[in-house]
């Protein structure tokens, strides 16, 4: 799959890179061939040897010395954030991923994005039970403990909020993909399907047609959700990337309905009813619902379409070396399916070639993409495009506004510019 | 032979037996719950009043609780203290500015007895007794002009309510199933996409970033060339917060004499010495005295051997602050 082939000097080979690292100079006159072999270990650079460092010399800490574990100091500034002056109080609020500063497809527990309604609670999961009644047979109140005994699956999904790069509809807002994309999160979720517990209850399959889930937060958010997604893919989660979920992503006991808009993988999860039509709750009617120009709102617009975005280099970075080789990388999605292919474009979409995509390319989940590109130091407009299994193409955002206007704060999936400056600056733009 | 056989046979039809295939026992789990019980959680209401307890309240009762627990943030009359506003906004959907509230976007208003019972006031939620959701309801419809002054509000009226963005909602898009049909169609073109000139329509004003988040490097990782690189690899030395941490430095300081020596002095008698670091470490932990005078330096046995030879090495390198 990798069409993508380095220029003159071939593959980089690790040996000549030892020690040219951060010597720009050398590191662009290797790339562009021609000085290859007069290069070796140690040639050319200052020849005083390495120095030993205090780590390699003296004791470590001992083992366990922080029991849990938290990452290194030096990443103390890897977090997640709130987009200024975006929402009223701290409690019914976003906190956005750092997408800017992470690898692969799983989103770090401590780094889920986090979107609540009423605050944080503190729930005590020996305290805590789920009711599921409304059309069954034989509505039952299930324990922690009950809950962790039922036959479980775990599988590896994205959240988006439907509101993901809801400020950009008419114009640039915010300078970073922490704050564009954010509101995006990936783990391997560990639950029980919910398929399994309707069955537990006997659910009535001749009237029921929805069902509502309600959180045990202040907010008792309410979603409904489709029956026919219930049955297939919803899960009734308590782990998330192998431990117990966090606080602000619904511990003890969450919904994650794939695919689907995050609002209705609702946390803190203390009740599902079933029932045979649509509950119209203030969050699918007042928000949630997409306003189109005609003043008509979408409504119960579950699905998230097709999207993806450079995450490296991306808005706010600055590329030190004004040009030379720079990996493009970041994150594909869509709530149908698989990713099929991304290509991007260094040129503002006149012209696009294919990534790489990291394997296994999972059902509803991210999907890491890379593609090599030598910077020529020129401007350049990088941008993403991905296509689902489905056929559908990511759209660019003029497209997007033709049909849906700019005021519609969800489903924001268009495609993402960034601009690099001829300094090395990456911004955000739309073009 | 025949024995193994049989045992075989036995196993395999064992293993085939209803009574290990039989339903799996997880259905036993969990426990019936009643409808008493269901009560205190069971709060939704449906368009068509389903849900809705038994109660009543006015606008004018509504009024007094408004005032007292909602004024604050939405506003004497609904229109936002800062917050939601509550009223207004009909008829502003289709412009450029669309206003959402309760007037303006609701289609049922059930869904704003639900919302107020269930999740306000904001501080305080489910607090509000049902005839108290139902005057409050009352009165935020009446400050819509969509119920008169002296309306009541119970289960049977409430549902009858007419909102004005009543047909406001369509199901007419493709994003309400796995197998929706899109509504906008890209192509996967590859070369040559446009003939025309492709121009940065929006980008974020000059300074606007720096104004809003400050310094945005801090948001991204740098491990060399940066000014957060050196800030953060210029933290103190391990050594020397090891000193403060264990109490050295109540008798010792770093370039004057106390109650014990500097920490300099030491380091420059021990500076040709190749077995400094195990005399130290060996005179910390057992204690001592005579080398710099007759004070006597306590055993320190509580610092661990790792902790012991950092605080050491910091001492020997010249007991460096930064």
């Amino acid at each position: 799959m990798d069409n993508d082939k380095l220029p003159t000097g071939g593959r980089l080979s690790a040996a000549p890179l030892i020690g040219l690292g951060d010597k720009g100079l050398l590191r662009r006159a290797f790339l562009r061939g021609g000085v290859v072999a007069t290069l070796s270990v140690g040639s050319g650079v200052a020849a005083a040897p390495l120095a030993v460092p205090d780590s390699s010399r003296l004791l470590g800490k001992p083992v366990a010395n922080d029991a849990y574990g938290r990452p290194s100091k030096y990443e103390a500034n890897i977090i997640r954030r709130q987009s200024p002056g975006l929402t009223r109080t701290n409690e019914s609020s976003i906190a956005f991923t750092p997408l800017q500063n992470l690898f692969g497809t799983i989103t770090p527990n401590g780094l889920h994005f986090e979107r609540d309604h009423a605050g944080l609670p503190d729930l005590d999961p020996s305290q805590h039970n789920l009711a599921v009644h409304g059309l069954v047979a034989e509505p039952k109140i299930y324990s922690m403990d009950d809950i962790l005994r039922l036959p479980s699956v775990s599988r590896v999904h994205f959240i988006e909020c439907g509101a993901n790069s809801g400020l950009e509809w008419a114009n640039v807002a915010v300078p970073t993909v922490q704050f564009t994309h954010g509101m995006l999160s990936c783990a391997e979720y560990s639950g029980v399907l919910l398929s399994t517990l309707l069955d537990d209850v006997g659910i009535d399959l001749k009237r029921a047609r929805y069902l509502l889930a309600e959180g045990a937060d202040g907010a008792a958010l309410t979603r409904t959700i489709p029956l026919a997604m219930a049955l297939d893919d919803v899960l009734l989660v308590y782990a998330q990337n192998g431990e117990m979920l966090r606080p602000e992503n619904g511990y003890p006991l969450r919904l994650v309905v794939p695919g689907v808009q995050g609002v209705s993988s609702v946390k803190w999860l203390r009740r599902i009813e079933v029932g045979d039509q649509p509950w119209h709750t203030r969050e699918e009617t007042l928000h949630y619902s997409d306003l189109l120009p005609s003043g008509k709102s979408r409504q119960f617009t579950w699905i998230q379409e097709a999207k993806s975005v450079i995450t490296s280099p991306s808005g706010g970075m600055t590329l030190l070396d004004k040009g030379g080789y720079y990996e493009i990388s970041g994150l594909a999605w869509t709530g149908r399916g698989r990713v099929k292919r991304v290509d991007i474009s260094t040129d503002g979409g006149r012209n696009w070639r294919s990534t790489r995509l990291q394997e296994p390319v999972a059902n509803k989940a991210l999907t890491r993409f890379r593609a090599d590109w030598v910077w020529d130091g020129a401007p350049a407009l990088l941008q993403s495009r991905c296509m689902d299994e489905t056929g559908y193409v990511q759209p660019a955002m003029r497209q997007l506004r033709e049909v849906r206007g700019t005021r519609s704060i969800y489903h924001n999936n268009a495609v993402q510019t960034w601009q690099v400056t001829s300094t090395g600056e990456v911004r955000n733009v739309q073009v | 032979m025949c024995r193994f056989d049989l045992l075989v046979f036995a196993s395999l039809l064992y293993l085939c037996s209803a009574s290990l295939w039989a339903a799996p026992s997880w259905h036993g789990l969990g426990r019936a719950v009643t409808a008493a019980e269901l009560a205190g959680w069971d709060i939704d209401v449906r368009p068509d009043g389903t849900g809705l307890p038994p109660g009543s309240g006015s606008v004018a009762d509504g009024q007094r609780v408004y005032d007292e627990k909602c004024a604050s943030c939405h506003g004497t009359f609904g229109e936002s203290n800062d917050y939601i506003a509550l009223a207004g906004g009909v008829g502003s959907l289709a412009s450029e500015s669309p206003q959402r509230t309760v007037g303006s976007k609701l289609n049922y208003a059930t869904t704003l007895w639900d919302y107020i019972y269930r999740a306000m006031p904001f501080n305080d939620s489910k607090s509000l007794s049902a005839n108290e959701v139902y005057a409050v309801t009352a009165y935020v419809l009446n400050l819509n002009e969509l119920v008169p002054a002296d309306t009541v509000l119970d289960q049977s009226s409430l549902p009858k309510v007419a909102m004005p963005n009543r047909d406001g909602f369509t199901l007419d898009h493709g994003m309400g199933s796995q197998t929706g049909k899109a509504d906008v169609v890209n192509t996967a073109c590859m070369q040559n996409c446009t003939s025309t000139e492709i121009k940065v329509t929006s980008e974020l004003p000059a300074g606007f970033t720096a104004q809003m988040y400050g310094d945005i490097q801090t948001h991204f990782r740098h491990f060399d060339r940066s000014p957060l690189a050196a800030a953060l690899t210029t933290t103190k030395p391990v050594g020397l917060t090891l000193a403060q941490t264990n109490g050295c430095f109540v008798c010792h300081d770093i370039d004057q004499a106390r109650v014990g020596p500097a920490f300099t002095a030491i380091a420059s008698r021990y500076q040709r010495d190749a077995k400094a670091t195990a005399a130290l470490r060996d005179k910390i932990r057992s204690g001592g005295s005579g080398v710099w005078g007759s004070v006597p330096m306590p055993p320190q046995a509580q610092i661990p051997d790792g902790d012991l030879l950092s605080v050491v090495a910091w001492i020997l390198k010249g007991s460096v602050q930064q």
